[in-house]
């Protein structure tokens, strides 16, 4: 199989993806209304009942709406890999996954083109978001327009590797209820998007720690730290790693001898 | 030729690594702090007195006056070995004053006292006590040297006291509580801050009646926060700033419109201003938060809040 083929494979599968993002103008405008009316109502709601201490990367005080804006690109690309999650459910219904999967190529490759694909959308969606907000007058510095790149990558790819593994566990179109539920709204509310960790330390312990160990969280760290012009390791690690293991799941998953879809009764 | 360029890279070097200091004087703590606002970085800090609070640099940037409330005196240090050179003999409390443009005569106010005290620095004798309103706080000396105006917080009102004859010539009633006033760097006009009534009045100096009168208003934040304290206008008198205290902003005034063109989010319970050399930055004491912001003016934002001390009070810079 020449390089070629895989290429050829890769951009018709990120193609097919930016097209029907692009082409969902219902979808492309939700996607970025959610974030918006979190920025412009929630946050307003919260400016001044928040009073944030400085802690890194930023350097001086900052209005509440200033610090939720890292959380909300990556509340877009959380909803993004759910989303993508949700549409491989909906291949699989329609029998598109099938000729997708039956492909002569390795199937952790088209995964992950899968990812690449969806993870490009949400890039594409934060990107969009970040230049409302700018009009809005949050303006982070502008060489951390660049180094967001990167970091909105690997974020999108461990968050849309997460929704693949979740794909691979669900049945039916209508149970993505439940991952709204059990995953999107805990994963969320129980991370830094929000509030700080040292404010959520006041409330709760217990809390706390959960905030702190959750992928999310240290997504949205990454891309608040990458925003800011500064590169955290430990973020970056922690991302990095829970990105490896959710894609390895994924790809044990979507293996027709091992994984989920065996124990399913077959699927896609 | 090369030589030429070399010296001249040299030279330009030399003046882009030239930061300047900034000192703030710790109420609490009983100290002047020494930053490095270039670097971000506190340097360290010097005991100093009982109180500090008002401070300013002579014109030479020598010598660092400091009222040391408690101690009833106005210290002198100087600005390369932070040592003590000398005192002045302030009158009881002395909080704020102004140091003429020429460097040699302070003007203090006395605030338990109702009084303004004249003090030639030179001969470190009191030259003449001046009665004024019910609290002086503020004063300000004309850039012309005109001028010397002091507010006087009970009595609401502006004393234009003339600097030849240090009589008062006229008063302008303001708004309540004036805390500081400034010059435009024409002389032309006076700007005071009135705490109570969350304003600004700017007054023509040939006049004496107020021309204009802002009134500030911070979204998400109650009147009663905004008191506006710290006041101070650029060179070319395109914008003023005025620190509002518990509302932790600067107000970005417009000196020629008059309009409020942004709001700054400082530390907490932003008291006092100064400009950098270059007049590109400016740094505010933030008394409760204690901590300085540095303002970035090209940009007009906050680009970074630094730890220095308990209960940052006054600032000034030296090149």
């Amino acid at each position: 199989m020449k390089i070629l083929h895989y290429w050829r494979a890769m951009w018709g599968i990120i193609w097919r993806e930016c097209w029907r993002f692009v082409t969902q103008r219902e979808r492309f405008v939700s996607a970025l209304v959610r974030p918006l009316v979190w920025l412009f109502i929630f946050a307003a709601g919260f400016r001044s009942a928040l009073g944030l201490a400085i802690s890194p990367p930023y350097e001086t005080y900052i209005l509440y709406e200033v610090y939720i804006v890292p959380g909300l690109c990556g509340m877009i690309q959380l909803f993004n890999g759910m989303q993508s999650s949700l549409s491989m459910v909906y291949d699989r219904e329609m029998g598109s996954m099938r000729i997708l999967l039956t492909c002569p190529l390795p199937r952790w490759f088209l995964l992950l083109s899968k990812l690449l694909a969806g993870t490009a959308v949400s890039v594409l969606q934060v990107y969009v978001f970040l230049g409302i907000a700018w009009c809005y007058d949050i303006r982070p510095p502008l060489q951390g327009y660049g180094w967001i790149l990167p970091a909105l990558v690997l974020s999108g790819l461990m968050l849309g590797a997460l929704g693949l593994l979740l794909s691979s566990f669900i049945k039916q179109l209508e149970n993505f209820a439940g991952v709204m539920n059990f995953v999107i709204f805990p994963m969320f509310f129980m991370s830094t998007s929000l509030y700080p960790l040292w404010k959520i330390k006041e409330s709760s312990a217990l809390l706390h720690r959960l905030a702190q160990y959750n992928p999310f969280s240290q997504a949205v760290e990454l891309i608040r730290f990458a925003l800011y012009g500064q590169f955290n390791q430990h973020t970056f690690i922690y991302t990095l790693v829970a990105f490896i293991v959710f894609m390895t799941l994924a790809i044990l998953g979507y293996n027709p001898s091992k994984g989920m879809m065996t124990r399913k009764g077959g699927a896609g | 030729m090369n030589k030429q360029i070399l010296s001249a890279i040299l030279l330009i070097l030399a003046a882009s690594a030239q930061a300047e200091t900034v000192f703030v004087t710790l109420e609490k703590d009983n100290a002047l702090a020494i930053v490095d606002p270039i670097a971000g970085e506190l340097i360290k800090t010097v005991e100093v007195g009982q109180r500090p609070r008002g401070i300013a640099i002579s014109p030479d940037n020598k010598v660092i006056y400091i009222a040391t409330s408690d101690d009833n005196i106005i210290k002198m240090i100087d600005t390369e070995t932070l040592k003590e050179i000398g005192t002045l003999p302030s009158g009881d409390d002395p909080e704020t004053f102004a140091l003429n443009p020429k460097g040699d005569t302070l003007y203090i106010s006395n605030e338990d006292d109702s009084r303004v005290t004249v003090m030639d620095i030179a001969k470190k004798k009191v030259i003449k006590q001046i009665q004024v309103g019910v609290e002086p706080e503020g004063i300000t000396v004309s850039p012309d040297s005109r001028w010397v105006v002091s507010a006087s917080e009970t009595t609401n009102m502006l004393h234009w006291i003339d600097a030849k004859t240090n009589i008062i010539v006229e008063n302008t009633l303001v708004d309540a509580r004036p805390r500081a006033v400034t010059f435009t760097s024409d002389s032309k006009f006076a700007w005071a801050t009135s705490e109570m009534a969350s304003s600004l009045s700017i007054v023509d100096a040939s006049t004496k009646q107020i021309v204009k009168r802002i009134t500030f208003e911070v979204q998400g934040v109650t009147k009663d926060k905004i008191q506006p304290v710290g006041v101070v206008i650029d060179k070319e008198n395109k914008r003023g700033y005025v620190a509002l205290g518990p509302a932790n902003r600067v107000a970005v005034i417009n000196a020629k419109t008059y309009e409020v063109e942004k709001y700054l989010l400082v530390g907490q319970r932003v008291w006092n201003l100064a400009f950098s050399p270059d007049q590109k930055r400016l740094y505010t004491t933030n008394g409760v938060s204690n901590d300085i912001s540095i303002i970035d003016l090209d940009n007009l934002t906050v680009t970074k809040s630094l730890g220095v001390g308990n209960y940052p009070w006054g600032v000034a810079v030296k090149p």
